[in-house]
C-alpha cells in the first residue's frame, strides 16, 4: 500500500483495531483524535512500505532485524508511559494524561543512539535444569508465559512472536 | 539532498529534518509557518536511499540519537523535538 492508496476508512479501521487492543491490555491512544489518527495513518504507511509498522516518528531504513525493537508498539512505550504519561509519538498515553491531571510535555528519545544499538544487550537467562518449560517474555509488556515456544501474539499487548525473548 | 523551501521572515538558515510520518515534526513545520519564518525542509524518510545516510550524518552532528524532528537554527543551535517554547524563544529577539 504506497501512501497515497491509504483511504480515511482504512484509518478508521486501524484506529478502531488499535483502541480496542489499546483498551483490552489496559492502554490507551491519545485524547487528541486528529492527531493520533495521523500517527495511525504513519503505521498504515510504514506497514506498507517496510512490512511492519515501524513507529511513524521514528526513522527506518526497512530493516526489519535492525528495527525490531521499535515495531509498533516499540520496546520503549511502558518505561515512557511510566516516566513521561506518553510513548514517543504520544500515541499511547496514561490515565493521568487522559483525565488531565498530568500535562503532555516532549518525550526524549530513550532508543540508544545507532552506535549502541548493535551491542544490544540480551537479557541474561538463568540456566535452571528442573524447568520443564522454558519462560518467554514480551519486550513489549514484559509478560511472561512457561511453554515450548512464544505465542504468536502477546495476550497482553499484542506485540507478535518475534517480539519475545527466551527469559528462563 | 533537496529541501523544500517555505518562504518568511529571514532569521538566518533555518533547516528542519523531519519525516513524513512523525506527527511531532507536522507540528514543528506549523509552528515555524505561524511565526512567518523562512526556512528549509525535508522528509528524511523520502529521501532516496543514497541521500538518506547523508542526512542522519548532518543531524547526528547536532542529535547523536538521530531523532526527528531536529532543527537546526542558522547553525549554531539545534532544537530536538517539538519543544515549543525553545521553538519560538529562538526566533523572539
Amino acid at each position: 500500500m504506497n501512501a497515497g492508496d491509504i483511504s480515511q476508512d482504512d484509518v478508521e479501521r486501524k484506529y478502531q483495531v488499535l483502541d480496542r487492543e489499546a483498551g483490552e491490555g489496559g492502554y490507551h491512544l491519545g485524547p487528541d483524535n486528529e492527531f493520533t489518527k495521523k500517527l495511525v495513518r504513519g503505521l498504515l504507511i510504514n506497514e506498507g512500505r517496510y512490512g511492519y509498522p515501524a513507529c511513524p516518528c521514528r526513522f527506518s531504513r526497512g530493516i526489519k532485524a535492525e528495527d525490531l525493537d521499535i515495531i509498533c508498539p516499540c520496546d520503549y512505550r511502558d518505561p515512557d508511559l511510566d516516566q513521561y504519561g506518553a510513548c514517543y509519538c504520544a500515541l499511547y498515553v496514561s490515565d493521568a494524561i487522559l483525565s488531565n491531571k498530568q500535562s503532555l510535555s516532549p518525550v526524549p528519545e530513550r532508543r540508544p543512539p545507532r552506535c549502541e544499538r548493535n551491542s544490544r544487550k540480551t537479557i541474561h537467562t538463568t540456566q535452571t535444569g528442573s524447568l520443564s518449560y522454558p519462560v518467554w517474555r514480551c519486550r513489549v509488556c514484559g509478560y511472561l508465559c512457561a511453554r515450548d515456544e512464544a505465542p504468536l501474539v502477546c495476550p497482553v499487548c499484542k506485540a507478535k512472536k518475534d517480539r519475545f525473548e527466551r527469559f528462563m | 539532498m533537496k529541501m523544500e523551501h517555505v518562504d518568511g521572515k529571514n532569521e538566518g538558515k533555518v533547516v528542519l529534518f523531519a519525516l513524513s510520518t512523525c506527527g511531532w515534526c507536522s507540528k514543528t513545520k506549523e509552528l515555524l509557518k505561524e511565526l512567518g519564518i523562512a526556512f528549509d525542509f525535508v522528509y528524511v524518510d523520502l529521501l532516496p536511499t543514497e541521500e538518506m545516510d547523508d542526512a542522519i550524518g548532518l543531524i547526528e552532528k547536532w542529535n547523536p540519537a538521530g531523532s526527528f524532528p531536529t532543527l537546526i537554527v542558522d547553525d549554531r543551535k539545534a532544537v530536538i523535538g517539538f519543544r515549543e517554547e525553545e521553538i519560538r524563544g529562538a526566533f523572539s529577539k
